[in-house]
């Protein structure tokens, strides 16, 4: 059975998922949103490391959180995304879906190793240890390998398709980690403190600090936005690239 | 700008994230230019995809 679409207007999550109609609307954002992350990185350092007060426990350290707290954000937060684009793979067959968790899976990666790196580097003049095995060191320790094991899996593959399938199995078995990561610290007593900003509570931190933290949040944020765009968009090229190829050969063979 | 008795880290921890993320940023842009030159060459072969034939 064949459908035709051609004179049906795509509607906007159509557009959102065809990878073609994908390339032509995010290509004017990547220039403008590089911008603006550079400049928000720009004045978020600034916060960060000249116009912030230490603190009266931590002292100078805890201009590390202000790198820390983005990156652990990130660390969930890119989990996440590809845990809804592997239900996107598995559930509706999106096929901007696998390319979105592809190119999201070495991002997260990084951003949870220098949540680790960084978390360290303040845990010793901080807590005098550079690590402990408690509920959240453990459990975002394990999302890092899981990231890693995703990294593998992709590379491990030659059909994408199948990939795609296997790897977003895989992602959801993986996401259970992510509430262990975000409640160890309420379940467990550990050195690592409760969340210091909850859209419940409000926050525990005064505005002098809360400034840095915001911008330099929104920065990372939005440097994964920008790269994974780019990345997305360098993935649906290299599928077509490796099509064409593969056409190319077959052309040449027959 | 004077960071006290545990400066090292400080400055550790800012430079191992400017590294790890220059070095994301950097990776992203030369796989995208790669990426972009080797569909480049397969259209300088003549190779295209059909939809684009008409172009």
């Amino acid at each position: 059975m064949t459908v035709d679409f051609a004179d049906k207007k795509p509607s906007w999550f159509g557009r959102l998922a065809n990878p073609g109609q994908f390339l032509a609307w995010s290509k004017p954002f990547v220039v403008p949103l590089s911008v603006l992350t550079a400049v928000l990185f720009a004045i978020g350092l600034y916060f960060a490391l000249f116009d912030s007060p230490p603190d009266y426990q931590m002292g100078e350290t805890v201009r590390i959180m202000y790198i820390h707290v983005p990156n652990a954000w990130l660390s969930q937060f890119v989990y996440a995304v590809m845990a809804v684009a592997s239900i996107g793979t598995l559930v509706w067959r999106h096929p901007l879906a696998d390319v979105a968790a592809k190119s999201a899976a070495p991002l997260g990666a990084v951003f949870t190793g220098l949540a680790l790196i960084t978390g360290s580097l303040w845990g010793r003049p901080t807590w005098g240890t550079f690590w402990e095995w408690d509920g959240r060191m453990t459990s975002t320790l394990i999302l890092f390998l899981i990231y890693l094991g995703i990294v593998a899996l992709w590379r491990a593959f030659e059909d994408s398709g199948r990939a795609g399938r296997v790897i977003a199995v895989f992602t959801l078995v993986g996401a259970l980690d992510i509430p262990v990561v975000k409640f160890s610290v309420d379940w467990w007593n550990s050195l690592h403190q409760p969340a210091s900003i909850s859209l419940m509570g409000g926050e525990h931190m005064p505005p002098a600090m809360l400034l840095p933290l915001g911008i330099m949040t929104l920065a990372f944020t939005l440097l994964f936005v920008v790269l994974h765009i780019v990345r997305i968009r360098t993935e649906i090229l290299r599928r077509r690239a490796e099509t064409l190829e593969r056409q190319a050969a077959t052309r040449v063979a027959g | 700008m004077d960071l006290g008795p545990h400066a090292a880290f400080i400055i550790g921890a800012y430079a191992a994230v400017a590294i790890g993320t220059l070095l994301l940023i950097g990776f992203s842009y030369f796989d995208a230019r790669r990426t972009a030159r080797r569909l480049a060459d397969l259209e300088a072969r003549g190779i295209r995809r059909r939809s684009d034939a008409g172009k």
